[in-house]
């Protein structure tokens, strides 16, 4: 194939009783986010800044769970955390713990372009961001409404674990819902909303990159890391790829998820899609996940076993498409 | 088969020239620890336990760059980081930021199984050790002179130093002109198999000295310092930024899965093509019992055993010990 490639998501495991104005909010976003992205891309602006500017994007918009919209953490304030890499040179940046931060993404790049470290995290990397002179605001600013209501429902959930806009598949028992397929991290999917973002692109040079961005889980303890800022788990790029990924933080981690991607087509030869395929068939045990990559060769793809993944791609030749659901 | 242990305490360059007083007493604590897990297998510890039960000797020695003995951020406080993982479940813990906890490495033990997260940091993590009641002191626990000399040296050469076995010389030729030094000399770390072929592994340090606040290494992030799955177990220690960028311990067993290559095979192989000379070490075992230490620095505190009888406490290539 050859020529650019992008694809962005909004999360993986999506409420199946998702109301349509919020679905068509979801696939607004996506599109404007893969417009900006491809416009850059048509500038012949490099991978790792159209990654950067497209998760900006997303992260100052409060629909998705990044930047301003995040998930509270259990004591109801914003924790965020992000990564970015480039595939070349497998550079990257990471950061966690963000309070005041507007884009956590542009301080993981400055974190890899600017400092000697590759991860920064709490005060440290407040203070760098200060030091940069990155635009900082009050943790207010990230919090909606809207979640402070589902962090009440997610408290709730942890004792109840019921949640009235789930139609009753298998009882009201705990143990019954947890094998109800519209659970992600013990917490009912209309309250839980993964909704990490993340973009990957191949410029017209052939060099991919990847970024990811995150509030978290809700009501996750404070000071809990999860898969988007680290390099290999939710984030990773190469020179023969770019992935990110969302879902359960948990089941990324353990199956190194991105840099997964990257290594059955480094180790065993796999094509893109295939790759993809075989990591979300073969390395999620029980886990539910979902992520996008795009090739040096310039294809892009997509995979995920939960219910739904909020996603966009787009390619040079002119295909694009905007998906919630299978 | 039959089980297998192998443990680390850095990799850097550590010239030969090191000086005796410098040398035994990492030498003798080598040796106590692989004796301390060489017995916990013989005892039938589980190698999750083995794993955790040696990186605590290790972080409660001041020698090492791990609990007491960590080197100092530039402020000249403590920032601990640990992870482990146990190959069967692939079930991780890791922690960031500790600057109370005696034993790092328990702390992320105790994430993975007593919350439903994975890795825990700063003062989340802090306080989450209260909570387990988990052995906590005082900062200045931690401070050794050898590090507070240390920190000197570095903010007197004005760069994050590379290898802390070292006095900085101001022509210090191995220093890269950009000071991307996110090193993790001095990590370390412990691998076990036991004779059914349960694998686990376990990274712990006190980081870079002089590094920024809030810095994160590879020691924390699985796939990067740590990993174990059901073929290998693998920590590694060297620069941190390298590490992660290659995600050493991961492909290690990648290279075992989808390459069919064998554990020394696949640790030559990440430490010769994946990463730049004399940035990475790294010591693991293999579901089969057998061992490996590879590294591509100048030496390599390390030490392993087999069931066989097979044992090595080794700094530099063993030719030159």
């Amino acid at each position: 194939m050859g020529g650019w490639a992008i694809a962005v998501h909004g999360g993986a495991g999506v409420d199946p009783n998702l109301p349509p104005h919020r679905q068509e909010e979801a696939k607004k976003l996506l599109t404007r986010c893969l417009n900006l992205g491809i416009s850059a891309l048509r500038s012949n602006d490099s991978a790792i800044d159209v990654v950067e500017l497209v998760v900006r994007e997303l992260e100052t918009d409060p629909l998705f769970n990044s930047g301003r919209g995040s998930a509270l953490a259990a004591n109801g304030t914003v924790e965020m955390e992000a990564s970015i890499m480039d595939g070349n040179g497998r550079r990257c940046g990471a950061v966690s713990g963000l309070t005041t931060v507007k884009n956590p993404v542009s301080l993981a790049r400055l974190v890899m372009d600017k400092s000697p470290h590759s991860y920064l995290a709490f005060s440290g990397a407040e203070d760098f961001a200060r030091q940069q002179g990155l635009e900082l605001v009050e943790n207010e600013y990230f919090i909606t409404e809207e979640n402070v209501g589902m962090l009440k429902l997610a408290k709730e959930a942890n004792t109840i674990v019921f949640d009235y806009r789930i139609p009753a598949v298998g009882s009201e028992t705990c143990g019954a819902v947890a094998e109800s397929p519209l659970q992600m991290n013990g917490l009912p999917i209309s309250v839980y909303a993964p909704e990490t973002v993340g973009c990957v692109v191949v410029d017209n040079q052939g060099r991919c990159a990847a970024a990811t961005s995150t509030g978290g889980l809700m009501n996750k303890m404070n000071g809990r890391i999860g898969d988007s800022p680290l390099i290999g788990a939710g984030t990773y790029a190469c020179n023969l790829c770019g992935v990110s990924c969302t879902g359960e933080g948990e089941a990324i981690i353990r199956g190194t998820l991105a840099r997964e991607v990257a290594a059955v087509m480094e180790y065993k030869g796999l094509g893109l899609q295939e790759a993809v395929d075989f990591v979300i068939k073969e390395r999620l045990d029980e886990g539910f996940a979902g992520l996008i990559a795009v090739s040096n060769k310039g294809d892009v793809a997509c995979g995920f076993n939960t219910t739904g993944m909020f996603r966009g791609c787009a390619t040079e030749d002119g295909y694009m498409e905007v998906n919630i659901w299978e | 088969m039959g089980w297998a242990i192998a443990l680390h305490g850095g990799a850097g360059d550590i010239p030969l020239s090191l000086a005796a007083e410098r040398r035994q007493p990492r030498e003798a604590a080598l040796r106590h620890c692989l004796k301390v897990g060489v017995n916990a297998l013989k005892a039938q510890k589980s190698p999750l336990d083995v794993v955790e039960l040696v990186v605590r000797e290790l972080e409660n020695n001041p020698h090492y760059n791990a609990g007491r003995g960590s080197v100092l951020t530039r402020e000249g406080t403590i920032e601990m980081e640990a992870s482990i993982m146990d190959g069967n479940t692939k079930r991780c813990g890791a922690v960031s930021g500790l600057t109370t906890v005696v034993n790092p490495i328990s702390l992320a033990r105790l994430v993975m199984e007593k919350t439903p997260h994975i890795y825990l940091a700063f003062d989340g993590a802090e306080r989450f050790a209260r909570e387990q009641g988990i052995e906590t002191v005082d900062s200045s626990h931690f401070i050794t002179q050898e590090n507070i000399e240390r920190l000197k040296q570095a903010k007197e050469a004005n760069r994050v130093q590379i290898d802390y076995t070292q006095p900085i010389q101001k022509d210090e030729k191995k220093e890269t002109p950009t000071a991307n030094g996110d090193s993790q000399i001095g990590t370390v770390g412990c691998v076990a198999v036991d004779s059914h072929g349960n694998l686990a592994s376990a990274t712990s340090t006190g980081g870079l000295v002089n590094k920024m606040v809030g810095r994160i290494g590879d020691t924390p992030i699985i796939g990067a310092g740590t990993y174990a799955n059901n073929l290998c177990a693998v920590s590694a220690t060297g620069k941190g930024e390298a590490i992660m960028r290659g995600t050493v311990a991961r492909d290690v067993a990648a290279l075992m899965e989808f390459k069919g290559l064998s554990l020394k095979e696949a640790a030559a192989y990440v430490v010769e093509e994946c990463v730049p000379r004399g940035n990475v070490g790294l010591v693991a075992v293999s579901a089969k019992g057998e061992v490996t230490m590879a590294y591509n620095t100048t030496g390599m505190f390390r030490a392993c055993a087999t069931e066989d009888g097979y044992s090595e406490i080794a700094i530099w290539p063993s030719v030159q010990n």
